[in-house]
């Protein structure tokens, strides 16, 4: 338990890890694609219209 | 450091929105960028827009017919939140430039924070879960899911999307509605009073900030308090414009590493790290040893 107390940063990296982890885990499942979908049509939503 | 910090403000700012071609044809890019996120809350319908805008890119994820864990936007928001954490409000923003800039006009008597800021400190996370989680898994127009925060908050999305992009479009302009007016009220509501207040949007509203918050006390970007050489003149705490104590700088999710607790301490007992505070005794402990 000390380690976790006396090193904050060692949570860190852990969610450091995680995030790509998460990335590697989404880019697998094809939803960078759904992101990049959104991202290259205008967000009618966005912008007040949809 | 003030003027590092609006120096790197202005230049993440352009360099993110650096599509200058979209700004002159009323088209926003389409390339490979767009597959990733940006740390900041930046409009992916801005025309300058070089990639998304993570907070959008969790509600289109959530927007999906079939309901998974949106790995592909928690994955940027992790990896962010965990090197940089709030770091990314302060330095990185479009939008907290955009009201770090209106907080500098001379208008109005200025105050750090809203009264009952101590309640209202936690509207950011009724955003987050309310309109971003909640609202986009579950409102639909017709069929089709809706990204509530975008759709009915975002001001981000009206100042550096619709604006210039209904600008340049007549055929967008004939669409204008009630929810266009809706959405540019609130962004005029934040606009008068980022003028008075420090970044209210920041503070009361903002889900990336309460989600980057989160990941403040353990993020690997910390600033640093030497505690031997504090003088408890309190500097830092007046200087500080989230109002937070010195014990709070840092680690208090409401910190966004702006640095000015930084500029003004006369010990400079406070300064950026990659290691936490209460790490720091125990290092130089090591280093007398050897």
């Amino acid at each position: 338990m000390n380690f976790w107390k006396t090193d904050k940063r060692y949570i860190g990296i852990c969610g450091t890890i995680l995030g790509i982890l998460f990335l590697a885990a989404g880019a697998a499942q094809g939803q960078l694609g759904v992101i990049w979908k959104k991202a290259v049509m205008i967000c009618m939503e966005c912008i007040g219209i949809g | 450091m003030k003027k590092i910090r609006l120096t790197v403000q202005i230049l993440f700012t352009i360099l993110t929105n650096g599509y200058t071609y979209g700004f002159l044809s009323g088209k926003i890019y389409k390339g490979g960028l767009k597959y990733v996120c940006v740390p900041g809350l930046n409009c992916y319908s801005c025309p300058g827009a070089l990639a998304s805008c993570p907070i959008g890119a969790l509600q289109a994820l959530l927007n999906q017919r079939d309901l998974r864990v949106p790995f592909g936007a928690l994955g940027f928001l992790f990896l962010f939140g965990s090197v940089l954490g709030r770091f990314v409000c302060g330095w990185l923003c479009p939008f907290g430039l955009v009201q770090d800039l209106l907080y500098k006009i001379p208008l109005f008597r200025k105050r750090k924070t809203l009264p009952f800021h101590k309640y209202l400190k936690y509207g950011k996370y009724a955003v987050l879960l309310l309109l971003v989680c909640v609202g986009s898994m579950f409102l639909f127009t017709g069929f089709a899911k809706v990204p509530a925060f975008c759709k009915y908050l975002c001001p981000s999305g009206t100042l550096l999307g619709a604006i210039p992009l209904l600008s340049m479009n007549e055929s967008l302009r004939a669409q204008l509605g009630g929810l266009f007016y809706w959405k540019f009220g609130v962004l005029l509501f934040i606009i008068i009073l980022s003028v008075k207040n420090f970044r209210p949007f920041c503070q009361y509203l903002c889900p990336l900030g309460a989600v980057y918050g989160l990941f403040n006390k353990f993020s690997l970007v910390q600033i640093h308090w030497e505690k031997e050489r504090c003088i408890s003149c309190k500097a830092c705490e007046k200087a500080c414009p989230a109002a937070l104590s010195v014990t709070e700088i840092s680690r208090s999710p409401e910190c966004i590493r702006c640095g000015k607790c930084i500029d003004a301490c006369p010990t400079k007992c406070l300064h950026f790290s990659r290691r936490s505070s209460v790490e720091m005794p125990l290092m130089r402990r090591y280093e007398r040893k050897g």
